[in-house]
């Protein structure tokens, strides 16, 4: 039997993984739902390392990590660690901490950093954000839940609402799901406009999109609806009261939706939808970060494991 | 053209011209194949009138043979020079430039928050993308992707 392809390998960036490889993630992903395992990762060690804080992700990585049985050591704030005060470089703190474990999940403020660790760990590395960067699994998650809400991946109508220039999220689903023949909807302010080389990748994959200009407008055409928010930090407070109205998602918004519509955000969602959405049907966010544990104990079951 | 309009430089015996460099570019080749740190004579000339560019710059080197490898590096600030390996004041090859697939340990990279510019391990490298004759570079580490005259000027 061949070892899955994933085995033993570094998960730094989502755009080398193929197609093929993110449907493996999906599906395991899926089976661990409906059939959970506690012991994919017994007597392995896995390295929790957040040199900046992430509550969330941290949480999610660590639940799935004990979910299967595996034991962590790790930290959640480098400025607790005498890693940081001693002027250590990162590269032989990772070699040191790679030595222990089995393998590294591992997250830091600066782009490139993931990378850094795998060129000198002989362990698997997965990067669970680097910067403003790559977040691989924070995309598996959002395709685990597309996957399962849709019942397929292929030929998703999705609209990307908010924030669509700094969000680091948007890029990388939008990227991937070029993979899958999208048709896709953008509606931001226009100083938040999806980047330039992000709407290249679309034309060379041959995606449809269109640019919108209200959330009703795209409601009716897309199977899923994503939000993201807004940071008043980017606008002066008129013209953020302004804008405010325009890419807010409420309960009234959803005239003509399709059944099958889901509306997903990746959290922390502020007040960019409205507390009334989320017992309409059309609600799923909550559901989508608990898939997070799921998609990331797919993630490390297969980097661990010949065969899952 | 007469003999005497076309040597605007002084011709060498020996070495290396560098010849249709784009205008103002010429520095910055001095700088990436620090030929400044060596004691062979160097001639530099700027904004030379040229047919093809209205104006060229051009460097020769003598003593000095530029290699395939630093050719194809040359190829990303001046992908219409031509290198002239000259011996007894004649050309004696002709160096094809092409670019090359990767350039490692020339450039920073223009994201200041990229890790190459904290830690030590870290060498600069990036991937050369040709997109139908517009050329850019992505960053092994940050995976930032630049328009070729940001990285060539951060040199």
């Amino acid at each position: 039997m061949m070892a899955n392809p994933l085995y033993h390998k570094n998960i730094i960036s989502i755009s080398e993984l193929s197609k093929e490889e993110l449907e493996l993630i999906v599906q395991t992903a899926f089976k661990l739902k409906s059939h959970p395992r506690n012991d994919l990762l017994k007597n392995k060690l896995i390295g929790s390392c957040f040199f900046e804080a992430s509550t969330r992700t941290r949480l999610s990585f660590e639940t799935a990590v004990q979910r299967l049985g595996g034991n962590i050591i790790g930290f959640s704030d480098a400025s607790n660690t005498s890693l940081a005060k001693k002027g250590e470089t990162l590269a032989d703190s990772i070699r040191i901490i790679t030595s222990y474990t089995d393998a590294l999940i591992m997250r830091h403020y600066r782009e490139g950093a993931a990378r850094l660790a795998a060129d000198v760990s002989p362990v698997p590395i997965i990067n669970a954000g680097d910067g403003s960067n790559q977040h691989p699994s924070q995309t598996l998650l959002d395709l685990f839940t597309i996957y399962e809400t849709q019942g397929r991946l292929d030929n998703i109508s999705i609209a990307f609402v908010g924030d669509l220039k700094y969000g680091r999220t948007v890029h990388s689903l939008s990227q991937a799901l070029c993979k899958y023949n999208a048709k896709i909807y953008l509606v931001s302010p226009e100083s938040l406009a999806m980047p330039e080389y992000i709407i290249d990748e679309y034309k060379e994959n041959n995606i449809e999109f269109h640019v919108a200009n209200t959330i009703e407008e795209v409601i009716p055409k897309v199977d899923i609806l994503y939000m993201t928010r807004v940071q008043k930090e980017r606008f002066d407070e008129t013209e953020y009261r302004h804008l405010r109205a325009k890419f807010v998602l409420s309960a009234n918004s959803f005239v003509g939706a399709k059944d099958n519509l889901k509306v997903l955000h990746p959290l922390p969602r502020i007040d960019e939808i409205t507390l009334d959405v989320d017992t309409t049907p059309y609600a799923y966010y909550f559901q989508q970060a608990a898939n997070g544990v799921f998609a990331r104990q797919a993630l490390l079951s297969l980097v661990l494991n010949e065969e899952v | 053209m007469t003999m005497k309009s076309q040597l605007q430089v002084e011709a060498i015996r020996q070495g290396t011209v560098i010849d249709h460099i784009p205008a103002g570019q010429a520095l910055n080749i001095l700088k990436l194949f620090h030929f400044l740190d060596t004691k062979d004579r160097i001639t530099v000339g700027f904004n030379l009138p040229s047919k093809a560019f209205g104006h060229k710059d051009i460097i020769k080197v003598e003593n000095v043979s530029i290699t395939e490898e630093q050719s194809n590096q040359l190829a990303l600030f001046a992908p219409k020079a031509t290198v002239n390996i000259i011996d007894d004041f004649k050309v004696v090859k002709k160096r094809q430039l092409s670019l090359p697939e990767r350039i490692t340990n020339v450039f920073k990279c223009p994201n200041s928050n990229c890790i190459t510019h904290y830690e030590p391990v870290a060498i600069s490298n990036f991937k050369i993308i040709n997109n139908n004759g517009k050329i850019q570079l992505k960053c092994k580490y940050c995976e930032k992707v630049f328009d070729r005259e940001i990285v060539t000027n951060n040199i």
